[in-house]
C-alpha cells in the first residue's frame, strides 16, 4: 500500500514532446511508471520517448483510447491552467502539476473548478511524488529512495531530495514521498497528504518538510495533534530567510511575526512533533520514534 | 513585485476609486510649482517602496509653496532603510474626520482573495489584528463570481459609513477590486482611507504589490519596476535568470532550489558564520549560470568564502563540476570555495574538485562548517 499512485497507475504526460517532458518522462519509463499516453496538440498519432509512448492532440483522446487515470504536467505557465482544466474535463481524478511560474489568480480559478469535481491536484511548482518501488510521477531522482515505512511531504523541491537521500544513506526507507509545492495556490496541502498517510496501514511514520510563509505547517500541527497517533518528524527551512522578503518561492515569504521559522518550529513542537535542525538529523529522529 | 505609492494611486484611479490629486517632484523646484498650482496646505510624501517613511521624516506637512520647497528639500536625498529618496509626491493636504483601512489580499491559506477592512485605518493593520482582531473584518470573495453587491454593503456597515457615503464606497471597493484583478496582485490596499471634514471619501495612501507570476501578461506594468531601489546585483541575478536576495554576512551561498537555499543558509549560521545571501541557481546548475552567480557573490567585498551545494539528482555531478572549475578560473577575485555535489558521477565530481584544489564536503552539515572556517581563515 502506499498513497496516490502505485503500479495501476496509467498515467498521460502533457507536454510530452517539450524538452523537461521528454527527459522526465524516460527517468519516470525507467523507474517502471506506466505512461501510456502523451498529449501534444498537433502531434497527434505521432509516437514520443524513441517510439515509447504514442501521442495524442487531447485529453479526451488520449483517455478514450489509453484508459489513463492520471496526468502529469509539464506544459509553460502561460498554457497550464487550460492544460489542468482540460485534465479533469477528460474525467481525469489526479493530476501532478510540475509547471512553475503560474499566476495565482489563475490558480485560484482552476483550482475552484477542479475540487468541485472532485479532482484532485498536486502541485504546481513542485517535482511531483514517488511510491517507492511502484511509480514515481515528475521530476523527483528515482534512485535516491529506498523502500520502508515512512511517508514525506514537503513545499520544496531540491530540499525534498536531501532529506530522502540521508534517510536512504541511512537506511531508512519510504512508502510514498510527495512534494505539494511551494506556490501560495497548491491543489493539495499537507494536511490533506497527512490524512492520506494517517489513514495507509503501511505508512507507520511521516516527515514533514516546511519553509516560512503561510499557515500550512501550523494547520498541520494541530491537525497531527487531534487526529495522528504515527510518530512525527520535521524541518523548517528559513530560520535565517530576513523578514518581508521573497525567497524563491512564491510562498516563502514572511511579513511580522506570522509564518516565521520559529512560529512553525514551536507550533510543530507543541503539537508533540519532532522537529529537526538539519536535514540530517530526521533519520535519527524517526529512529528515536521506533521506526525501524 | 511593489509599486510605489504614485504609481498605485494612478491604477486606483483609472479604476474610479477617488484618490486626491497630486503632482510628483524631483527637485525643490517642482516641489514649489507642484504645491503652487494644487494650492493650500499640501504633505510632500517620500516616494520610496520600504516602509517605515513617515517615521523616518519621509512625510511631512506644507502650508505654503515655500514650505512645501523648503520640505522637499529635507525629504530628497534622504536616506530611509538605505535607499535614497528621488521622488516626492505633493499632494493636497486633507482635513480627516475618520480613518478607515480597506485591502484586497491573495490569502493563500483560505485560497481566495479577501477583503481585509477595518475602522482603525492608518495604523499598521498586522499589530491591529494581533491587538483586536474582533476590529477587523475578512471577507473572502468567490473565485469565479468575485466581489457581490451584498460583501460591499456588509463592508460598508461593518466599517459604520454613514448612508450618504455607501454609494461613493461602493465605487471605490469596486474600483479596488477591478484594479486587483486586471493588474494580477498579491495586494492592493488603501490605507488610509479617509472621510474628509466636509463628507468625501479620499484614499489618501495606496499599494500594489503585483504577482511576479503574472507580469509575463503585463509588459506595461512591468516598465514600472524601479530598478534604482533594488540592490544592483539583484538585478544582475534577476538578468541571468537567478533567485538573488543580498545579505550582510561573509558566506557566499549558491544552491540549486529555494528551499534548499534557505536550508543552506540555516546551517551556515547553525555552524557559527552568517550567509551572505541567498541564491538559487535554478535547475541544471548550466555552466553560464554558474558563471553569474560567482560575479554576483563576489561583487559582495565582505565575501570571504563561497559554498557551493548543487544537489544533482539527475543532472550529471561531473558536469556541474567542470562548470564550477571553469567559471571560477575566469574570476578576478578568488576566495576559498567549499563544493558539496549531490548526484551521479559524484565520486568523478569530487576528483575534478580535488584537482583544481576546492574543498569538498561529504553531506550539508560538513559543508557548511568547512566554509565557516575557510571564512574565518581568509579574512
Amino acid at each position: 500500500m502506499s498513497i496516490l499512485v502505485d503500479r495501476h497507475t496509467r498515467l498521460v504526460v502533457q507536454g510530452i514532446t517539450g524538452r523537461e517532458g521528454d527527459f522526465h518522462s524516460r527517468a519516470m519509463l525507467e523507474y517502471g511508471t506506466q505512461i501510456v499516453a502523451g498529449v501534444t496538440p498537433g502531434k497527434g498519432g505521432q509516437s514520443a520517448v524513441d517510439g515509447r509512448v504514442p501521442v495524442f492532440d487531447t485529453v479526451a483522446d488520449a483517455v478514450a483510447q489509453t484508459a489513463a487515470n492520471a496526468a502529469c504536467i509539464f506544459v509553460p505557465a502561460p498554457f497550464a491552467p487550460d492544460a489542468m482544466l482540460e485534465a479533469a474535463d477528460a474525467g481525469l481524478p489526479l493530476l501532478i502539476c510540475i509547471t512553475e511560474g503560474i499566476p495565482a489568480l489563475d490558480m485560484l480559478r482552476v483550482n475552484h473548478v477542479l475540487q468541485a469535481k472532485g479532482v484532485r491536484l498536486i502541485g504546481p511548482n513542485c517535482p511531483g511524488l514517488t511510491t517507492v518501488g511502484a511509480a514515481k510521477v515528475g521530476i523527483i531522482p528515482g534512485d535516491i529512495h529506498r523502500p520502508g515505512p515512512v511517508g514525506l511531504v514537503s513545499r520544496s523541491g531540491t530540499l525534498t531530495y536531501e532529506v530522502v537521500q540521508a534517510m536512504t544513506d541511512a537506511g531508512v526507507g519510504q512508502t510514498t514521498c510527495v512534494g505539494i509545492g511551494g506556490d501560495p495556490i497548491v491543489g493539495t496541502t499537507f494536511m490533506d497528504v497527512l490524512e492520506m498517510f494517517n489513514a495507509d496501514p503501511q505508512t507507520e511514520a511521516i516527515v514533514l518538510i516546511g519553509e516560512i510563509g503561510g499557515d500550512e505547517e501550523e494547520r498541520a500541527a494541530a491537525y497531527c495533534a487531534r487526529e495522528v497517533r504515527k510518530p512525527v518528524a520535521a524541518f523548517i527551512a528559513g530560520r535565517t530567510a530576513p523578514p518581508g522578503r521573497r525567497m524563491g518561492h512564491a510562498g516563502a515569504i514572511i511579513s511580522g511575526g506570522a509564518g516565521t521559522a520559529e512560529s512553525k518550529r514551536q507550533a510543530l513542537q507543541a503539537a508533540g512533533i519532532r522537529v529537526a535542525d538539519s536535514p540530517s538529523q530526521i533519520p535519527a529522529l524517526l529512529r528515536e520514534a521506533g521506526v525501524r | 513585485m511593489k509599486l510605489q505609492e504614485y504609481r498605485s494611486k494612478e491604477i486606483l484611479a483609472r479604476h474610479g476609486v477617488p484618490i486626491s490629486a497630486g503632482e510628483i517632484a524631483t527637485s525643490v523646484e517642482e516641489a514649489r510649482a507642484a504645491a503652487q498650482r494644487l494650492g493650500g496646505p499640501v504633505v510632500i510624501k517620500a516616494q520610496v517602496l520600504v516602509g517605515g517613511r513617515g517615521k523616518a521624516g519621509g512625510v511631512k506637512l506644507a502650508a505654503t509653496p515655500a514650505e512645501a520647497a523648503a520640505r522637499a528639500g529635507e525629504i530628497i536625498g534622504l536616506q530611509i532603510k538605505g535607499v535614497t529618496v528621488r521622488t516626492v509626491l505633493v499632494a493636497p493636504a486633507a482635513r480627516i474626520a475618520n480613518e478607515y483601512y480597506l485591502g484586497l489580499i491573495l490569502d493563500r491559506g483560505g485560497r481566495a482573495v479577501t477583503i481585509i477592512a477595518s475602522a482603525d485605518g492608518g495604523v499598521e493593520i498586522e499589530e491591529a489584528a494581533r491587538m483586536n482582531p474582533s476590529a477587523i473584518l475578512r471577507l473572502p470573495l468567490h473565485p469565479l463570481i468575485g466581489l457581490q453587491e451584498y460583501q460591499v454593503r456588509r463592508v460598508a456597515f461593518f466599517l459604520g459609513l454613514s448612508p450618504g457615503l455607501r454609494s461613493a464606497f461602493a465605487t471605490t471597493l469596486h474600483g479596488l477590486y477591478a484594479a486587483f484583478m486586471e493588474s494580477d496582485a498579491d495586494l492592493a490596499e488603501v490605507n488610509p482611507l479617509v472621510v474628509t471634514e466636509d463628507g468625501q471619501l479620499l484614499a489618501l495612501d495606496a499599494k500594489i504589490v503585483l504577482d511576479d507570476s503574472a507580469l509575463f501578461r503585463h509588459p506595461d506594468l512591468e516598465a514600472l519596476r524601479d530598478l534604482r531601489e533594488e540592490e544592483p546585483s539583484e538585478t544582475a541575478a534577476r538578468d541571468a535568470g537567478i533567485n538573488f536576495i543580498k545579505l550582510d554576512g561573509s558566506i557566499g551561498c549558491m544552491v540549486n532550489g529555494a528551499g534548499l537555499a534557505m536550508t543552506t543558509m540555516d546551517l551556515v549560521k547553525l555552524a557559527g558564520g552568517e550567509p551572505a545571501n541567498f541564491l538559487d541557481i535554478g535547475g541544471g546548475a548550466k555552466a553560464d549560470r554558474v558563471a553569474a552567480a560567482f560575479r554576483i557573490i563576489l561583487d559582495d567585498p565582505s565575501v570571504r568564502a563561497i559554498l557551493i551545494n548543487i544537489f544533482g539528482g539527475i543532472t550529471r555531478g561531473d558536469e556541474v563540476a567542470h562548470g564550477i572549475v571553469e567559471a571560477r578560473a575566469s574570476l578576478g577575485r578568488q576566495v576559498p570555495m567549499v563544493v558539496r555535489i549531490v548526484g551521479t558521477n559524484s565520486a568523478e565530481a569530487a576528483a575534478i574538485l580535488h584537482a583544481a584544489n576546492l574543498i569538498t564536503a561529504d553531506s550539508l552539515d560538513d559543508a557548511a562548517r568547512k566554509a565557516v572556517a575557510a571564512a574565518g581563515s581568509s579574512g
